[in-house]
């Protein structure tokens, strides 16, 4: 099949790009007006920061990668709930109880041999994140709970779960917050230290993206190449067609609400196995990873392709970010930013259908330029029979 | 028996935010616009009457500057409501995605602000607001103790607010609409009420009550504002949809709740509960358990407006 760039233009997939694409474009202007409206002489410094801070140099492009991981999978987490018409806005407690269970292990398991330690970790936590996605799921399916309620407070059940079981298992009371991991528990580096380094000090990236950017393309295969995939995401557009057709639907939504669940869950082994020293805090704060996924998951319209994209963009603005802070700026500005990025891709939709008419309009002349030639080549044509 | 004084003046502290943020919720929602931004709205609206408390306090007296910070809070938690009502009202937006990008954005700003402004994130105030004793009711035994010592103006304003809404709800030709708009917005539009109006006042009403209940949880838990509100607005979600979108409901729901944090956060104080030995985490975790089994039970007859969170399009039957 040949790429046509301009059926590309006119499908659906670029006219959601474009949308996507002018809720950045808003959201970066906003953030450059807040720079502007509170320090106006370093404003400009400051909006470069944000825009060119990830490349400045090795040791700063690694750290994007760094903190792209956890967001990826959040994101996927999100985005693959949403594919199958879910709003997992559970990913904040499915991330923490999967990062408990991975520092488990990673403390607790010494006795596992080298390489087998992290990815038994990696695993604990994948279990740990489906059970907590499982539980919403089984309420939406056979007790008609709304997922976004129930996600909220299996959030909170989440963080106080941990927040006891680290007390109560792995903790370090002087630092209040949870042992450290024994070193084979740590995911190795995979070289990535030796390439993203500046001077002497590496950046905090790992084999962790590798396994965020492989959990994406297991993502997509599953949802586009398979059955299962197309039965989930049958139940995400219309839930009474898809059992009418034979789907138990039932099934997927408990199915789809774990696997989002694990993804958060692994999310979590992630960030806390990195090795760049961080532990569980023993604090009532929610997992702000598990929030961030859902402009991640937005940007990216919920594509796991897109995700993967998207989070490392979200991890550039945050590296940015910190690079503000040079000229006295307030990193929350990426925040803001942020927000108004997911408040204008909420309008997705009518950007769409703004886009999409505009098309229309502009095709309209030359469709009837073409069918005007249609019209003059057939009556050429009979004037050639007579 | 001074148990049980303190843990009432103290489940006021806790409940009242409670209350009035629900009660909120109730009107957004009742008018067809799912609010989960409740907690972004308290936050906006605590940090604006805490910055002005900080800002005026040397000037103004204690409770009259109180009332005028609780009018700001209003004001500003409307405006902040006004972007999602935007949202889901004209643009059709998810009015999830729409209320979660108010929670970002709100404790990003008041940290950005609080830093341009003053350096620190905190802002502090001081608490000239409690009441030690109100005058002749606070003499009455029993009742005085539990109701009318150690306390408040907000706690009066919490039920004030109670009862203005219920009879908003059920006895006035605008609640009627809103409910009606809530339920079946087509059938509303065909006797002439104008859904996007209408809606836009639920909103706009949940957005100033959810920044006064920010404000008033903040003044007698803390003595400065830390950009959070502890994740109450979504426990107050939980407090609308356990009291079931009814006000009457909505009060005993968030009494409940209060209850319950109170003895998370004061249990080592009170005998009986200390010597059980029940962790502090699980008594924190319970409002939100409760929520969850409560729902399995009640979900299948549950009272939500029927037409919540489904944009409304004229066009559409």
């Amino acid at each position: 099949m040949k790429f046509s760039w301009k059926a590309y233009v006119r499908s659906d997939a670029f006219s959601s790009f474009m949308s996507s694409l002018m809720a950045i474009i808003v959201g970066l202007f906003i953030g450059f007006l807040v720079l502007l409206v509170s320090n106006p002489s370093q404003a400009v410094r400051g909006f470069g920061a944000i825009l060119f801070g990830g490349l400045t140099d090795m040791k700063n492009l690694g750290q994007v990668f760094y903190f792209a991981t956890p967001i990826i999978m959040t994101g996927l987490s999100f985005g693959f709930a949403n594919k199958t018409g879910l709003f997992n806005i559970g990913a904040a407690g499915q991330f923490i109880v999967g990062a408990y269970a991975a520092v488990y292990v990673g403390v607790k398991w010494t006795s596992l041999p080298g390489h087998a330690h992290w990815m038994v970790a990696l695993m604990a936590a994948l279990l740990a994140g489906a059970l907590w996605g499982l539980v919403p799921g089984i309420l939406k399916a056979y007790f008609n709970v709304n997922e976004v309620i129930a996600c909220i407070m299996m959030n909170y059940i989440g963080m106080y779960t941990v927040n006891y079981m680290v007390v109560k298992t792995v903790f370090d009371s002087l630092r209040n917050q949870s042992l450290r991991v024994a070193a084979t528990a740590v995911i190795p580096k995979a070289g990535l230290d030796k390439l993203f380094i500046t001077g002497n000090s590496p950046s905090s990236v790992n084999a962790g993206i590798f396994i965020a950017i492989l959990a994406g393309i297991v993502i997509y295969v599953v949802l586009d190449k398979t059955r299962f995939g197309y039965e989930l995401k049958a139940c995400g557009y219309n839930r009474d067609a898809a059992r009418y057709a034979g789907i138990n639907e039932k099934r997927s939504i408990v199915l789809s609400m774990a696997i989002a669940g694990a993804l958060a869950g692994l999310g979590g082994a992630l960030l806390y196995l990195a090795g760049a020293g961080k532990s569980i805090e023993v604090v009532d704060v929610l997992a702000i990873e598990g929030f961030n996924g859902i402009p991640v998951a937005l940007l990216g319209l919920s594509h796991p392709l897109g995700i993967l994209l998207s989070g490392i963009f979200v991890a550039y603005l945050t590296v940015g970010g910190f690079n503000m802070q040079l000229y006295n700026f307030v990193p929350q500005v990426i925040e803001i930013i942020i927000a108004v990025i997911i408040y204008f891709s909420a309008f997705a939709l009518l950007l769409k259908g703004f886009i999409q008419a505009y098309l229309k309009k502009k095709d309209r002349p030359l469709e009837e330029a073409k069918a005007l030639a249609a019209d003059a080549g057939s009556t050429e044509k009979g004037g050639g029979v007579e | 028996m001074n148990t049980i004084y303190f843990l009432v003046q103290q489940t006021m502290f806790f409940s009242i935010p409670l209350l009035i943020v629900a009660l909120g919720g109730m009107f957004s929602e009742r008018s067809g616009v799912v609010n989960i931004a409740l907690e972004g709205i308290m936050i906006v609206g605590a940090f604006s009457g805490i910055l002005f408390i900080n800002t005026f306090q040397a000037a103004l007296p204690g409770q009259p500057i109180l009332l005028l910070a609780i009018l700001v809070a209003a004001l500003s938690g409307m405006l902040i409501s006004l972007t999602h009502a935007y949202a889901s009202v004209n643009m059709k937006a998810n009015q999830v995605i729409s209320g979660t990008a108010i929670n970002m954005f709100a404790p990003a700003f008041a940290i950005y602000v609080a830093r341009m402004l003053r350096t620190v994130q905190q802002i502090p105030f001081m608490n000239q607001f409690r009441i030690a004793s109100v005058p002749v009711l606070g003499q009455i035994p029993v009742v005085g103790d539990l109701f009318f010592t150690n306390t408040y103006l907000t706690t009066y304003l919490g039920f004030i607010i109670l009862v203005l809404s219920w009879f908003v709800l059920y006895n006035t030709r605008f609640g009627l609409r809103l409910r009606s708009c809530g339920e079946h917005p087509q059938a509303a539009d065909s006797v002439g009420i104008n859904v996007y109006q209408i809606r836009y006042a639920g909103v706009l009403i949940s957005g100033a009550l959810a920044g006064i209940g920010g404000l008033v949880f903040v003044i007698p838990t803390s003595t400065n504002f830390n950009a959070t509100v502890s994740g109450y607005g979504f426990l107050a979600l939980a407090v609308l949809i356990f009291g079931q979108w009814k006000p009457s409901r909505i009060l005993v729901a968030a009494f409940f709740f209060g209850l319950m944090k109170t003895i998370a956060a004061a249990y080592s104080g009170i005998p009986f509960l200390a010597t059980l030995g029940v962790p502090n985490d699980v008594y924190k975790m319970i409002p939100y358990l409760t929520t969850l089994v409560v729902l399995a039970f009640t979900s299948k007859t549950s009272q939500a407006p029927r037409a919540a969170g489904v944009p409304y399009d004229k066009g559409s039957r």
